[in-house]
């Protein structure tokens, strides 16, 4: 097996020098009649020749966002990725190193988090940052029982604006942990009355913009009222890319800040591995969980990283921890980091400006075709459009012609009565032929 | 004569004095600033035309004020990060026996597939009728590893192993509540020896944890356990093979004191990497094993992630199993993905992330297990153990083991002990490791054992390299012994850098770069 460098003889020789006649005598504490003798019910060794044709001929199967006009969004997006991304973070020292336990030979890892540290703090408007979660769902989940540690109360409000799968998320955590959860009925027109839900009895309002239908939220009233009642504004975001346009959640005065990172850096992955932003005020720092890195000096005076205020992390605290995380989202951080640093403020808030203009052109093209009503006042790269057919049916029909229009509100919320909703999202990868493309395709089915 | 230029070929009067240098870096190491510190706020490396005019839907959130960030052209982009690159040691780059940690080689065939654009480029909420070949990577996935742990269920949606550990531990909470003891059973067992992620996912989702204590042999006792059970134990969450390197030989017993109590059996398979196609946790009575494929199935650890951490789920909790998950009809696989949707006899308690998991790692993980096969990866896992208790037994005469009496699995643990009245830590031994070229073994873990080191090889080194390795570790042990302190306390002396302060970094953290204010006017 061209992975194993053992040969049989070197085998043999280390038996002998171990002192067992065979292998399975370092197998004994196996208890008896449990240790396997012949090998598993499953194919035998490949060469890396069939591997790679087993696999394309999977990969063959799907339809690749790339290959057909695509306004598929709903927390995770298409953009376009530099190739300059994917080259660095293959490289060996970075692919195939670990969580940077021995500072001294792992500085690449460390400045890199530091800089991306910075950077989402930058871009959130937020004091402090951590250096990721697993991706935006749990981050919001991790965002709530930090809310509850800080202000010793059990109780979370879920704007309806939130992505349904956040959403879940937070009522699986809250259910098994035996915290409150009040979520708030799916708001497609963000009208909900989320203010009367704030009482003292309240730890956190967590709120999403741009909500999952697209719509932008005003969050300071939010968060003056939370304020006023002893509670924290969590706010969510799942397409890092707005941050360029429209005003930061710490602009508006939010507590916590989690975010999905994908649409920087990552590829779509059919949903993972992905990035979750955690940013919050730096009063809070010792209740955030997952990794910090810090700046400090080595035994020569020089700069350096290390990790930070390990004693908030399971590895110290144990069961006092302030969160189980340990393995995050490395490799993907450094793909972001890369990719920010090479748009630079310039490029990202033009990039944001593409993205809006793009949407901006599809949803007046939309608002043209009978039988298509957009729903948003406002947006950014993404917003609903009420059709007069079963929004998964045309979905279906238009997959069919070679076009993935967007993600019917019933995939997310099955029994809600919104079947007839589209949430569509246009992004810097679609030209005027894939809008045009969807327009006529929904003239004809509609 | 090649050379007719005059230029020197001999070193000469060449010598290693080690000489400051001007820009203060050392021929390939590069001292490399902050992007902060290079880049400008009106540089960028990627060129967008800015499109033409047209009226904002913004409304009033248009953002007010720049960001604050620098950019850096593609050529300053590409030498920063290699240069970082540089300061970091990983896999390809020397021995890496970081206990509890597995890491072996990363394959790239393994990063190829995971690019295909059919898995790469699709999205989670694309129809699923356009994905077929992604929920074939789910099901073959699965397929494998319910074959390789003997369990007839797998969740695969969690994103590492603590978040494996949480999915497993929920689906007990869910099956206990289902049977009307939720409100009785709320306390879960965990060895003093666990990784801290099993207490602190028991506290996560409302457990108390009672310790049960480790037993001299290293190992943990059937009637230790037993005297801890009662109607308010939930679980235990034993590591198997456990964190001292040892395959826990009452685990029999112990699953079946568990089980006769009403008590469910939560294996911490991070050690899976040891038993691969030799012993099955279905057969040893687990009830839930996360798997860390970052570990087990070489998808790379990528300095901290990402990882997979799927959990295999017994008989009893497979109906807990949270959304979303595959089922198939008449060969037919559907993605249940919302707890309405579950067909009859399943209670999922609920999703674990957005979307469905760590697909890109599940491409990489079965494009490993296709490589290697059944035969391979029980190859595999019989070299792991064997390079482990090669090092051992090269090496037990100069460093002391704690637990002499059970073979070590695929990671070999040392105590302190050897170093004692030497002046020489555990920690200062790890840093002339890194002297030498190698990165250190998990050091002062499991707390169990003082001054632990944890070396594990895994299947990936050579007997040249282990040969290497051994005399390398042995050379250390004596010039520790003999009195050649500052080989050890100063150490690392040729790292990018030295020992760094982290109590200076606790104590006033600074987590993000700041712009430095202007260095004031000299006094007039």
């Amino acid at each position: 097996m061209r992975y194993l460098p053992l040969t049989d003889t070197d085998r043999e020789d280390m038996l002998a020098r171990i002192g067992v006649p065979d292998i399975d005598a370092l197998f004994s504490d196996v208890p008896g009649g449990k240790l396997l003798k012949a090998p598993l019910d499953l194919p035998r060794t490949k060469g890396e020749l069939e591997v790679e044709r087993i696999m394309a001929r999977m990969s063959a199967k799907n339809t690749a966002a790339s290959a057909v006009p695509f306004f598929v969004g709903a927390g995770a997006y298409k953009h376009h990725v530099p190739a300059t991304v994917d080259h660095l973070i293959q490289r060996s020292e970075f692919l195939t190193s670990y969580t940077p336990y021995q500072p001294e030979i792992a500085q690449g890892t460390l400045q890199y988090l530091f800089e991306f540290q910075t950077q989402i703090a930058a871009l959130t408007g937020m004091e402090v940052a951590n250096a990721s979660m697993y991706d935006g769902s749990t981050g919001t989940g991790e965002a709530v029982l930090m809310a509850h540690r800080v202000t010793r109360r059990r109780k979370a409000v879920l704007s309806g604006g939130l992505h349904p799968h956040y959403t879940e998320v937070v009522k699986t955590l809250s259910e098994m942990a035996n915290d409150d959860v009040v979520a708030l009925k799916a708001d497609v027109s963000a009208s909900e009355d989320i203010l009367s839900q704030i009482d003292d009895s309240v730890s956190c309002v967590v709120v999403q913009s741009p909500d999952v239908f697209g719509n932008l939220r005003d969050l300071k009233p939010i968060a003056e009222k939370a304020h006023a009642h002893g509670a924290l504004l969590i706010a969510v975001f799942t397409e890092v890319v707005s941050l360029g346009a429209v005003t930061p959640p710490g602009a508006q005065d939010a507590d916590i800040v989690v975010g999905e990172g994908q649409s920087i850096g990552n590829a779509l992955n059919f949903g993972g591995p992905y990035v979750g932003l955690f940013a919050a005020k730096s009063k809070y720092i010792r209740q955030m969980p997952g990794r910090l890195c810090g700046e400090t000096v080595d035994a020569d005076g020089q700069r350096g990283f290390v990790l930070t205020l390990s004693t908030r992390e399971q590895h110290i605290r144990r069961d006092k921890a302030t969160s189980n995380i340990c393995t995050n989202s490395g490799l993907c951080v450094l793909a972001f980091t890369i990719h920010m640093t090479l748009l630079g403020q310039a490029g990202f808030t033009l990039l944001a400006e593409v993205n809006h203009a793009n949407a901006v052109k599809l949803a007046d093209a939309l608002a043209g075709v009978t039988g298509v009503t957009v729903l948003n006042e406002t947006f950014f790269n993404e917003f609903t459009v009420k059709l007069k057919k079963p929004a998964a049916e045309v979905v279906e029909v238009l997959a069919a012609k070679g076009i993935l229009a967007g993600v019917p509100v019933s995939r997310l919320l099955p029994h809600a009565g919104l079947d007839d909703l589209l949430i569509i999202a246009s992004t810097e990868v679609n030209t005027d032929e894939d809008r045009a493309a969807l327009v006529a395709a929904l003239v004809e089915v509609l | 004569m090649l050379n007719r230029q005059g230029r020197p070929t001999q070193a000469g009067a060449a010598s290693h004095e080690d000489r400051a240098t001007f820009t203060g870096n050392k021929a390939l190491q590069q001292i490399e600033p902050l992007i902060f510190e290079i880049g400008h706020h009106e540089s960028t490396g990627v060129d967008i035309e800015k499109p033409a005019a047209f009226k904002p839907r913004l409304g009033s959130h248009a953002r007010q004020g720049e960001i604050g960030l620098p950019g850096l052209s593609e050529p300053e982009t590409m030498r920063h990060y290699v240069r970082l690159s540089q300061k970091n040691y990983g896999i390809d780059t020397g021995l890496f026996p970081l206990g509890s940690c597995t890491m072996k080689h990363n394959a790239r065939l393994n990063e190829k597939t995971a690019r295909l654009p059919g898995f790469s480029d699709v999205h989670p909420l694309q129809p699923l009728s356009t994905v077929p070949g992604a929920l074939d990577v789910m099901l073959e996935l699965s397929r494998y590893l319910m074959t390789l742990t003997g369990m007839p269920a797998v969740a695969l949606s969690p994103k590492a192993g603590a978040h494996g550990e949480a999915c497993g531990m929920m689906a007990i909470k869910a099956a206990i509540a289902a049977k009307g003891e939720g409100a009785t059973r709320t306390v879960v067992l965990v060895p003093e020896s666990a990784h801290g992620t099993n207490p602190a996912t028991a506290a996560l989702i409302g457990f108390s944890v009672k310790a049960v204590p480790a037993r001299p042999d290293g190992t943990v006792a059937v009637e230790d356990v037993k005297a801890l059970l009662g109607p308010d134990i939930a679980a235990i969450m034993l590591t198997n093979p456990n964190t001292c390197g040892i395959f826990e030989p009452q685990i029999v017993e112990i699953a079946a004191a568990l089980h006769e109590a009403g008590a469910y059996f939560y294996c911490d398979g991070a050690n899976f990497n040891a038993i691969v196609g030799k012993a099955r946790p279905g057969d040893l009575g687990v009830d839930a094993m996360h798997i860390n494929l970052h570990k087990t199935f070489s998808t790379p650890h990528g300095g901290g992630g990402p990882g997979a951490g799927p959990v295999v789920l017994s008989e009893r909790l497979a109906p807990f199993a949270p959304v979303p998950f595959i089922h198939v009809v008449n060969d037919k696989p559907h993605l249940i993905e919302t707890r309405e949707e579950a067909p009859a006899g399943n209670e999922p308690f609920g999703r674990m992330t957005a979307f469905h998991g760590q697909m890109g790692m599940y491409v990489r993980a079965l494009t490993y297990m296709l490589s290697h096969g059944a035969d391979g990866m029980k190859q595999a896992s019989e070299d792991a153990v064997l390079n482990a208790n090669y090092i051992r037994a090269c090496l037990s005469d100069l460093m002391s083991l704690p637990y002499p009496d059970h073979p070590s699995m695929h990671e070999v643990l040392f105590d302190d002990e050897w170093l004692k009245g030497t002046g020489v830590s555990t920690l200062d031994f790890a840093k002339a490791m890194i002297d030498e070229g190698y990165h250190p073994m998990t050091v002062y873990f499991p707390l169990v054992v003082h001054g632990a080191m944890l070396i594990e090889p895994t299947e990936s080194e050579s007997k040249a390299s282990l040969d290497l390795f051994i005399a390398t570790l042995r050379d250390l042990a004596i010039s520790a012994k003999g009195n050649d302190k500052e080989r050890f306390t100063s150490a690392p002396h040729h790292a990018p850098i030295r020992r760094l302060d982290e109590t200076r970094a606790a104590r006033q953290p600074v987590l993000k770069w700041v712009k430095p204010a202007p260095v004031a006017e000299a006094a007039e």
